[in-house]
C-alpha cells in the first residue's frame, strides 16, 4: 500500500508539473496585449517606449524559459503575482473566493450522491416499473442539459414563482451557515444535476448487475430480509465503479461550476478564473488555472488512494493506466 | 450482420455462399427501415441531426426574418403567429436567430469532434504502438491536459486565439486531443499483441501499414462512439463559451449568445429567450448521445458503454 501511495503520489507531481507548464504556454502568448492593457493604450496616448517600459517591470522582455523559471518558482512558495485588474496579490483573491467554490463543489456532491446513489438503487431493484422508466428518461435528458441552462431555469422559476432575487451578498459559511446554505443551495443544486443523472444511471447499471450475481440469490436464500440484501450485499460491491465515475466527473463538475458561477454571480473561484481570462490578466489567470488544474489533479489522486483503500485488488494490480 | 444490412439489391454475393439468401434481396430501404426499428432511439437522434443540418445548411431559406437586424417596434413580443418564438431585446426574431445559431453549433459540434478525435487518435495510436519512453512522455501531457476542465482549456484557447469561429473550433478541440487519444491508445494496446498483427508482422508488413491498415480500422468503432458524444458535448460548450463572452460576438446569432445576459431580469419580461436556445442544446445532445449509443450497439456489440 506504501509503495501504491508513493508511485501515485509521484506521477500526480509529474502531472502537476505539466500542468504548470502548459498554463504557461498558453498564458504567455496573451502578455502582448497584457502591456496594452495595463497602460490603457491603444488610444496613442502611450508610446510605443512606455510599452516596453512596462513589459521590462512586468519581465515580459525576458526569455520564456527565464520566464517560466522565475514564476515556477515563485509557485513554489505560493507567490502567485499581482493581479493587473485587482491590485491584490492573487494568492489572497483566490483565498477570499474558494470557500463560496468549496461549498458548492460539497454541496453539488452531496445533492448527486445522496439522491444518485438510493435512485439508482431503487431503479435497478425495480427496474422495469414506471418509476425506473421516469427516472431513465429524467436522467437521459439531464445529461444532455446544458448546466448554465438548468441554472437560468432555475432562476426563472424562482424569479417567476417566488419574486426570488439575487442575493448582494452572499453570505461565508463563516459568519452565518444556514443564510450560506440556503443562498448557495441553487447554484450547487445547478452544478451537481448532471452529476445526479450520471450517479443514478451508473449506480442503476451497476446494481442491476450486481443484483443478478450468485451470491445475492445465497443471500436472499438465507433469508435475509430485501433491504439487507440490497444494501448490504449488493450496493457494497457496487460501490466502487461509483467511486471511480465520481473521481472522473470530477474535472467535469469543475466545469459547471465555472459556467454556474458565472450565471448566478458567486462571488468564487469560477467566476474570478473567467473574469482574469478575459480581461488578459494573466498572473491573476495563469495563477487560478493552475490552481483549479491542481484540484483536478489532486481530486484524482484522492479517488485512486481511495480506490485502493476500498478495494484490496487494486493494491496489487498498480500498473498506471 | 451490419454488412447484410447494407447489401444492395441485386449486389454480386450469390446467393449460394450466403447462409440467408433472403437478406439480400432486401432493398436498401427495407434494411434502413430494419435498422430504425432495432435502434428507435438512435433512428430518432439521427433525424433531429438531420434536421438540425437541414436548418444550418438553409437557414436563408428557412428563417422567417433577417438574424441580425431586428425590428424596433416589436421588443420582447412573446411568443406568436407573427413571432413563433418571439423576439429578443433588439426585436429580433428568436426562431430566425436560432436556425442561423444551428450553423455555428453544427459547425463547432463536427469541426472540433472531429480535429479532436483525428488528432488524439494519430497521438494516441503513435503512442501506443511505439511504446516505451515516447508513449510515457505522451501519457504525462495527455495526464496535464486532461487535469483542465474542458470548458476551461477551451476558454484559455479561445482568447488566446481571439474569438472568431475557426479558433472557436480549435480552442474546442483542445479539450478533446487527450480523450480521444486515451482511448485510441487502450485499444491499441490490445490489438499490438493480437495474432493477427503477429501474423502480418510476420509477412513483412512495414510498421506504417500495420499501423495504417490493421490498427486504425479496428480502433474505428470506439473512435466513431466518441467522436458522437464529443459532438454533443463540444455544443454545450460551446455555448459556454459564448455565455461568458469568449466565443462568437454579436451581432451573430449562436444559440450560446442567445441566452447571455441578466436571467433574474429577463425571467418577468422575456423568459422565451433563455428557454428556447437552451431546448435547442439539450435536443440536439441528447439527439447524438442517442445516436452515439445506437452506433456504438451496431458497430461492436461487445464494446464497453462510456455514457452509462
Amino acid at each position: 500500500m506504501f509503495e501504491y501511495v508513493i508511485q501515485r503520489l509521484a506521477t500526480g507531481f509529474v502531472t502537476l508539473f505539466g500542468v504548470a507548464v502548459i498554463v504557461f504556454l498558453v498564458m504567455r502568448v496573451i502578455p502582448g496585449d497584457a502591456a496594452v492593457m495595463l497602460t490603457g493604450a491603444g488610444n496613442g496616448v502611450v508610446s510605443e517606449s512606455e510599452l516596453e517600459q512596462v513589459r521590462r517591470n512586468l519581465g515580459l522582455d525576458q526569455p520564456l524559459l527565464v520566464q517560466f523559471a522565475d514564476w515556477a518558482g515563485k509557485v513554489a512558495v505560493l507567490d502567485l503575482g499581482t493581479s493587473l485588474r485587482t491590485g491584490n496579490p492573487v494568492i489572497e483573491d483566490i483565498a477570499r473566493r474558494f470557500p463560496y467554490t468549496l461549498q458548492i463543489v460539497v454541496m453539488a456532491m452531496l445533492i448527486a450522491v445522496f439522491l444518485g446513489v438510493p435512485a439508482g438503487v431503487l431503479s435497478a431493484r425495480y427496474a422495469g416499473a414506471w418509476g425506473d422508466r421516469v427516472l431513465q428518461a429524467v436522467t437521459v435528458i439531464g445529461l444532455a442539459a446544458p448546466s448554465f441552462w438548468i441554472g437560468l431555469l432555475i432562476i426563472l422559476g424562482l424569479v417567476t414563482f417566488f419574486q426570488w432575487s439575487a442575493p448582494l451578498f452572499w453570505e461565508p459559511f463563516w459568519v452565518s451557515p444556514l443564510k450560506s446554505i440556503s443562498q448557495l443551495f441553487w447554484p450547487a443544486l445547478a452544478v451537481g444535476m448532471r452529476q445526479l443523472a450520471l450517479i443514478a444511471r451508473m449506480t442503476r447499471s451497476i446494481m442491476n448487475e450486481v443484483l443478478g450475481e450468485d451470491y445475492i440469490r445465497t443471500a436472499r436464500a438465507k433469508g435475509l430480509s430485501e433491504r439487507r440484501v440490497v444494501f448490504h450485499h449488493g450496493l457494497r460491491n457496487a460501490l466502487l465503479p461509483i467511486v471511480t465515475l465520481i473521481g472522473f466527473e470530477f474535472a467535469a463538475l469543475f466545469g459547471g461550476l465555472i459556467i454556474t458561477e458565472a450565471v448566478f454571480s458567486v462571488p468564487g473561484l469560477g467566476q474570478y478564473v473567467v473574469a482574469s481570462i478575459l480581461n488578459r490578466d494573466y498572473p491573476a489567470a495563469q495563477g487560478i488555472v493552475l490552481i483549479l488544474a491542481s484540484i483536478v489533479v489532486l481530486g484524482n489522486l484522492a479517488i485512486d488512494l481511495l480506490y485502493g483503500f476500498l478495494d484490496p485488488r487494486a493494491r496489487v494490480s498498480q500498473a498506471p493506466a | 450482420m451490419t454488412e447484410a444490412t447494407f447489401q444492395l439489391p441485386g449486389s454480386p454475393a450469390s446467393p449460394a455462399l450466403s447462409p440467408r439468401p433472403q437478406e439480400i434481396r432486401r432493398t436498401r430501404l427495407q434494411s434502413l427501415w430494419r435498422l430504425v426499428r432495432r435502434q428507435p432511439l438512435g433512428a430518432f437522434g439521427a433525424v433531429v441531426l438531420l434536421i438540425m443540418f437541414v436548418a444550418a445548411i438553409g437557414a436563408p431559406y428557412i428563417a422567417p426574418y433577417d438574424p441580425t437586424v431586428g425590428d424596433p417596434s416589436a421588443l420582447y413580443q412573446p411568443p406568436s403567429a407573427t413571432y413563433w418564438l418571439g423576439t429578443d431585446a433588439f426585436g429580433r426574431d428568436t426562431l430566425s436567430r436560432m436556425i442561423y445559431g444551428a450553423r455555428i453549433s453544427l459547425a463547432v459540434g463536427l469541426g472540433s469532434s472531429l480535429i479532436g478525435v483525428v488528432i488524439g487518435a494519430a497521438v494516441g495510436i503513435f503512442a501506443g504502438y511505439v511504446g516505451g519512453w515516447i508513449d510515457s512522455i505522451a501519457q504525462r501531457i495527455m495526464d496535464a491536459l486532461l487535469a483542465f476542465p474542458m470548458l476551461l482549456l477551451a476558454m484559455a484557447m479561445a482568447t488566446v486565439l481571439g474569438s472568431s469561429l475557426r479558433n472557436v473550433i480549435i480552442a474546442l478541440a483542445m479539450p478533446i486531443i487527450p480523450r480521444a487519444a486515451r482511448i485510441a491508445r487502450a485499444s491499441t494496446l490490445v490489438l499490438k499483441d493480437s495474432a493477427f498483427i503477429e501474423a502480418s508482422r510476420a509477412i513483412g508488413c512495414s510498421d506504417l501499414r500495420i499501423i495504417l491498415r490493421h490498427i486504425l480500422p479496428n480502433t474505428f468503432a470506439p473512435l466513431l462512439v466518441i467522436a458522437t458524444a464529443y459532438l454533443g458535448l463540444a455544443i454545450v460548450q460551446e455555448a459556454a463559451l459564448d455565455y461568458l463572452g469568449a466565443g462568437i460576438q454579436e451581432p451573430q446569432a449562436s444559440w450560446g449568445l442567445m441566452m447571455a445576459g441578466s436571467a433574474t431580469s429577463l425571467a418577468l419580461v422575456a423568459p422565451w429567450i433563455v428557454i428556447f436556445p437552451g431546448l435547442a442544446i439539450c435536443l440536439v445532445v441528447l439527439a447524438s448521445n442517442l445516436l452515439g449509443d445506437a452506433i456504438r450497439d451496431v458497430l461492436d456489440p461487445k464494446l464497453q458503454r462510456n455514457l452509462p
